[in-house]
This record gives structure tokens, sequence and C-alpha cells, in this order.
């Protein structure tokens, strides 16, 4: 064994992979996983640690994991993370704790993102569950929405014996992870279903098709159903558009209503009524996870797919691993390229979309080198269906309906960054409803926060 | 789940249901909607609020079967369920959040097309409750196909019907009866909602804009979550992209784009088309649905 590099982790053929909907990684397995834990040299002072949102003990689970102690390994990690097996496939590790780490000076990290993976499908496939308390405190706690925000804090009140209920505003709770984010990363079934189960079985309660705002409002919830305390972690859902000519025409999707219809309802199997557009050639506007996300979806569907993005390949904000993924499955990146107009047929559906070219100027507010564009170098792609990924923005309908509950210029909730307290009493927030669109881990971390803040307040009363 | 206590035939191809929905029906407002599921494996169907009874927890829904999914919901029974039905969603009428004495000094036309009489109703009902008396206009293809006629003559103050075939009472567009009622008649409004199908608020609101009745049309375009989320229901709206569950369903009349509203609506017709020749071919379907890459 080389011990600068990591255990490599099978993958489905990209060959293969590109025509189905099933899970790209496969995991390390229990020899492989003690093989990768064996790389880590137990700092004292381990950097990992710090670069982790939710500040999981790295070395004290991979140690468990290298001893064999799996469940002990779970044990560890369940006392940072109530979403293992979800983080351990969509958290930016590369970023985080792996980039933190100390191995990858000379060599690769330890591949601490996949040996938690492992820990939490090990602990699953072996019916490990959490326990929840033996007594409530009596105390009711609500919280909206059932993204990672929201149920990492609903999990952490209701270990604390808090009588938690998360409000769902769409029929499946999971929030991005099961609208989101496609299957071929994150199992629905497999993966997210139990991790939310496993929520439940601390004693939270989810009521689904509850649009707070709408079907009730926060202020009904404090001074009419007896909850206490209220969490926000409603997310950033509005998609937004480029407002070129031509947006509005057939075939012209967002990214989010494109993996929605994919992603929550399915429309990818026979069985499920929803349809789907599938598309013979398609663009994906935008860099993100969530055009990576769109462009391997629509890949999968059958048709060409090009992503199209007005940097450079350094400048694509998605993970790494997502760009090596979807250059393997044969997506086509079309850089320094950006849409002014899409053109139609007399029917109004797409037939082609104009761009221009662009090259990098001067670093801009992100430090990013500005794209500008090239005078005269538009040219025509040919495409019948474009998805737009270009961000989100946090929903206005809870603070619109909400009095006393302050937000920014971008309307996202103003909070406290430690606690999750928002101008108004009572009401905490976190997650994308609070810093805009960003990663699961982080809207774990708010939620973490919120739950901090909330028992603070409640112990207090 | 979500109990139907009643369910029945309007007319054909359109159906009414009684829903237990109590969240629903203590909040919601003339103007709104929900979106329904019938089943784990169904499509969310954005759906009228044709009526609701606070005190007992249910609201009354309308639709009209267009596609596989609506077929399917048509054989639903009384003592049946829904799997999920969410809401109320969109922005309730103008005229619930304003000042209601204001309200009062309006004279009120209300112009509903077909199924569109179902959402016309709650906004009538609304205002004979708050002691305002309005016109009504209901329009149908023909007799057989008028739905909601007594219960809207209950609530209107003058209520004028017609067909298009004159099967029925006037003969005509709804346009023929606006027109009438203002040049002939000498009838004054200052406000006009027309709700139906696209092309009869398209016509109705050319006619408005030129008689000066400010028109205030009702969209319902696809869409898949119903609060903000895909943005399938984005129209325009003067110079702006709105979507039409959060910002709407109630917009301008004259400031909206029906030409691009009804190219959007087709793009899912025809899907729907194959959706209903996938259900009645059963296993013998292949090809030309929505999951195989065989549109356009």
């Amino acid at each position: 064994m080389d011990v600068l590099k990591k255990v490599p982790v099978r993958e489905q053929d990209p060959k293969v992979r590109a025509t189905n909907f099933e899970e790209v990684c496969l995991g390390y397995n229990e020899e492989e996983a003690r093989e990768e834990a064996s790389r880590c040299i137990q700092c004292k002072n381990p950097k990992c640690v710090k670069g982790c949102p939710v500040s999981i003990n790295i070395p004290g689970f991979i140690k468990e994991v290298e001893e064999g102690n799996i469940e002990e390994a779970a044990k560890v990690i369940a006392l940072s993370s109530a979403l293992p097996a979800v983080c351990g496939r969509v958290c930016p590790q590369e970023s985080q704790c792996e980039g933190q780490c100390i191995r990858g000076i000379k060599g690769e990290p330890v591949s601490i993102g996949k040996l938690e993976r492992f820990v939490a499908d090990w602990s699953r496939e072996h019916g490990i569950v959490p326990e929840a308390p033996e007594k409530t405190n009596g105390k009711k706690v609500a919280v909206i929405g059932s993204g990672p925000s929201g149920l990492t804090c609903a999990g952490d009140l209701a270990k604390l014996g808090y009588e938690v209920t998360i409000f769902e505003a769409l029929h499946e709770p999971g929030g991005v992870l099961t609208y989101g984010i496609p299957e071929f990363r994150l199992p629905k079934d497999g993966v997210v279903q139990p991790e939310i189960d496993n929520v439940r079985k601390l004693g939270v309660k989810i009521e689904t098709n509850v649009i707070v705002g709408k079907s009730v409002t926060i202020d009904e919830l404090l001074d009419e159903e007896g909850f206490q305390a209220v969490f926000i972690g409603s997310g950033a859902g509005l998609p937004m558009f480029m407002g070129i000519p031509g947006e509005n025409a057939n075939g012209v999707f967002s990214a989010n209503e494109y993996l929605t219809r994919s992603n929550l309802m399915k429309a990818f199997r026979d069985d499920y009524d929803t349809p789907i557009v599938a598309g013979n050639k398609v663009a994906v506007v935008g860099g993100g996870n969530v055009a990576m996300d769109a462009a391997r979806t629509a890949l999968r569907l059958g048709a060409e797919v090009h992503v199209v993005y007005r940097r450079s390949e350094a400048e694509l904000p998605a993970r790494a691993e997502e760009v090596h993924h979807a250059k393997e499955e044969g997506i086509i990146f079309d850089l320094l390229s950006n849409p002014i107009e899409i053109l139609t047929d007399e029917k109004g559906w797409v037939n082609g979309m104009k761009c221009i070219r662009m090259e990098l100027g001067e670093p801009d507010a992100s430090g990013r080198r500005r794209p500008v564009e090239v005078e005269g170098s538009e040219f025509v792609i040919d495409v019948d269906t474009v998805i737009m990924s270009l961000g989100t923005s946090p929903n206005p309908l809870i603070s619109n309906t909400t009095k006393g509950l302050d937000i920014n210029k971008r309307r996202c909730i103003i909070a406290e960054e430690s606690t999750g307290k928002t101008s108004k009493e009572g009401v905490y927030a976190g997650g994308d409803a609070v810093t805009g669109a960003a990663t699961v881990i982080l809207a774990m971390e708010a939620g973490r926060a919120g739950a901090r803040g909330i028992d603070e307040y409640l112990s207090a009363r | 789940m979500y109990r139907i206590l009643k369910a029945e035939m309007l007319a054909d191809k359109i159906y009414l249901m009684d829903v237990e929905a109590p969240r629903i029906a203590k909040a919601c407002q003339p103007g709104e909607f929900v979106i329904v599921k019938m089943d784990d494996r169904g499509e969310r169907i954005p759906l009228t609020i044709c009526d609701y009874n606070r005190d007992k927890g249910t609201i009354t829904i309308v639709f009209q079967t267009v596609g596989a999914s609506t077929e399917k919901m048509a054989d639903l029974k009384t003592g049946d369920s829904f799997e999920d039905v969410v809401g109320p969603l969109g922005n309730a009428s103008e005229f619930v959040e304003e000042d209601l004495e204001e309200v009062k000094k309006r004279k009120y036309l209300f112009v509903a097309g077909g199924v569109g009489t179902a959402p016309v109703y709650p906004q009538v009902k609304w205002m004979r409750e708050h002691g305002i008396s309005v016109d009504v206009i209901v329009g149908a293809k023909t007799k057989d196909l008028l739905i909601l006629e007594d219960a809207m003559r209950e609530q209107a103050g003058n209520l004028y019907v017609t067909t298009d075939d004159g099967s029925y009472e006037r003969k005509g567009m709804v346009t023929e009866v606006i027109k009438d009622l203002v040049n002939n008649q000498g009838k004054q409004y200052d406000v006009c909602v027309a709700i139906g199908p696209m092309i009869m608020m398209k016509f109705t609101c050319l006619l408005t804009k030129e008689l000066g009745i400010p028109t205030v049309v009702s969209l319902n375009p696809v869409m898949v979550d119903g609060t903000g989320m895909c943005g399938a229901c984005r129209i325009t709206v003067g110079d702006e992209v709105k979507f039409a569950c959060v910002d709407g369903p109630e917009f301008d009349g004259h400031k909206v784009n029906f030409d691009e509203a009804m190219k959007r609506q087709m793009m899912y017709k025809s899907e729907e088309g194959r959706a209903i020749l996938k259900t009645r071919e059963g296993d013998t379907h292949h090809g030309g649905c929505g999951q195989c890459g065989g549109d356009n």
C-alpha cells in the first residue's frame, strides 16, 4: 500500500452509470475502510476537526474504524452529526476536513468523507438506531423545514428532551436532500429516508404539507398551538433567471424544476405520473453543484448535455469530484461562454441559444477574475432544452407573514451565527434561509447553533 | 390522508369534492388555491378552492379532467382519500386585504368562464357576506357544461348566464354580455374580475381595456411545488417575470402577456396527452412518452 495515496474507492463505470440513476460511488467495504483508517496519523492537535463545521471528533472515530469497532465509531460521529450518511456523500471535504489533513501536505489526505460514509452505512445496515430520551421536558418547539438545518436542530433538541414538531411544505421530508440532490449522488430510500427515520426515532414528529406563512403563521404556532420557540430552516428555494430574451420559452427550466421533477416526483421512473422533458441537446447554464446535478440528470435521461459557464474551469464553483464525475460521464463543458438570448421556433419551443465568448479580466469582489464579453464573438449553440442553474434566494413567505422578523437586502433572515437568534423573541433561524444558498453541512452547523440558542432561551425561562 | 366527504360530477368531465383539510379550511381566503396529490406516485396538481367550511374543517375543490392524473382523480369516491393536500397557496384576492369601506364604494363585475366559475364563486360569496351586491356573468360552451348556477344565483346581485351555442339563456361569449351591460344597459363598473380559459380572459381583457375597466385575472399555469421553488409557472406581466404561485395567482389582466402564457400552457398539454395514451394502452404503450426522450 502506498501510504501517500488514498485507498481507491469503487465507483460504477462511467459508461454504465451514464444510463442509470444508481449511486455513482460504491463506498468502502470494512477491509478498505480499516486500511484507509490506518493512514490517519492521529494528530495531537487535529486540524481536520477545526475544518469540520460541526466539529466531529475525526481522529476519534477513525481510530475506532482502524480497530474494527465500527459501532463505537458511529457513536463518536453521532455526538456531532445527525446525518453522517448524507455528509459522507455531499460535504465538500476537500475544502473542509480533508483540506486541513496533515497527510495532504505530502500526499493525499485521509479519505475522511468516505470513512464517515462507511461508518454511517455500516450502522444502518446493522440496524443501529439512536436512542430517544426516556422523558421529555414538556417544552414544545416548532421547526420549519425538514432539510439539513431543520433535521439537525430537531434532532439535537429532541436529544435534550424537547417535544419537537417539524413542519414541511412539501409532501416528503428532507428538503434539498429529497428534492434537490439526485438519486445517483444521494439515494433517497437507501440513505435519506433512514436518516430522517433516525430523527423520528428520537421522538421528533414531522407534519408534511404545512406551509408556514400560509397554512399557519409563526405567531399562531407560538400563541395558539403551544410552541414555546420556533426554528426557521426554510432554505433558499426561489430560483433565479438571467432576464435574457426567450427565457420563458417552452423547454427552458430552472434547475430546481428539473431536479424537483426528477428527484421528488421521480419523473425519471416509468411508474410515477409526473412527466419531464428529456431533451435531445440540453444546455445547463451555470457552474455550481446544482448545475452538475441537473446536467448529469439530463444525461441519464438520454440527452447530449453542455454545461455553459461564463468563467473558466478554475472558477467552477462545483466540487472538483462532481466536475470530474460529470466529465467522465460525457458532459461537454462550454467554458468562457455566456448566453445572451434563447431562440425559439414558431410554437415557442427552444431551438437554439445565442451566446457570447468571454475572457477573464481583473479580479472582482469575490476575488475571482471577472468575465468580460469579447466583442463580436456571438455564436449559437444548437439546443432544444435549456436549464438555468444560477442560484436561488430565500422564500419571502415567512418573513412577509411574521411581524418583527428582520431580513436583509437579499431577503435573508437576520440571525446571530452562534445561536440563530433573530429579531423576534423565541424565533431562531439558520441555514440557507439566513445565509442564502450554501452547503448541507453549513446548514447543519446552523441547525446545531439554533438548537443551542433555543435550549439556552427555554432553560432560562 | 385527506378524506373525501363528498364527490359528485357537476357536468361532463367536471367534478366537485369536499375534502377534510382542517389547516387549509381555517386559513384559506378567496383567490387562493391548493395542490393535491392522489397517491405516492401521483402528480402534484394545483386546484381551485371553490368553497370552505371553517367549522367542519373542509374545503371544496372543483376540477376538470384534462390528463391522466385528473382522470384517475375523477374515479375517487366519497370515503376515499387524497394522500396529500397542501395549501392555501397563492395570495388572497386584493379586496380581501383592502379597507372594506373602500371596497364597498366600488362596483364589481365578475366574469366566469367554464370551470373558472369555481374560483369566482368564493369571491362572490365573500362579497355577499360583506354586504356587497355584485354582477356576475357566467359563460359555458353549452347548457350541460354550466356549473354552480344555483349556488351562484344565491350569492350574486345579478347573474347573467350565457352559452356559446345558445342552448340556455343568452347566446354568445361572455364578452357579448359585457358589451351589452355597459353599452346598452348603462352599467358602470370600477373593477372586473375575469377567471376562465386563457383565451376567454385574453379577450375579456382586450374589451375591458377598451371600456376602461381595470381587470383582474387569475392564472393557473403549470406548476410543480406551488411555493415558488420551481419557477414553472412564470409569466410575463408588464415588463416583469412573475411566478403565478407566489406573486399571483391574480394579476392585472391588462398587463398579462397571454400569448406567451398560452404557448407555455400547451407545452404540457401535449405531454399530458401522452400520459392519457399510457393509461389507456397499459403495457402495450411503447414510446412517445415523457420519459423516453421522444418529445419535440
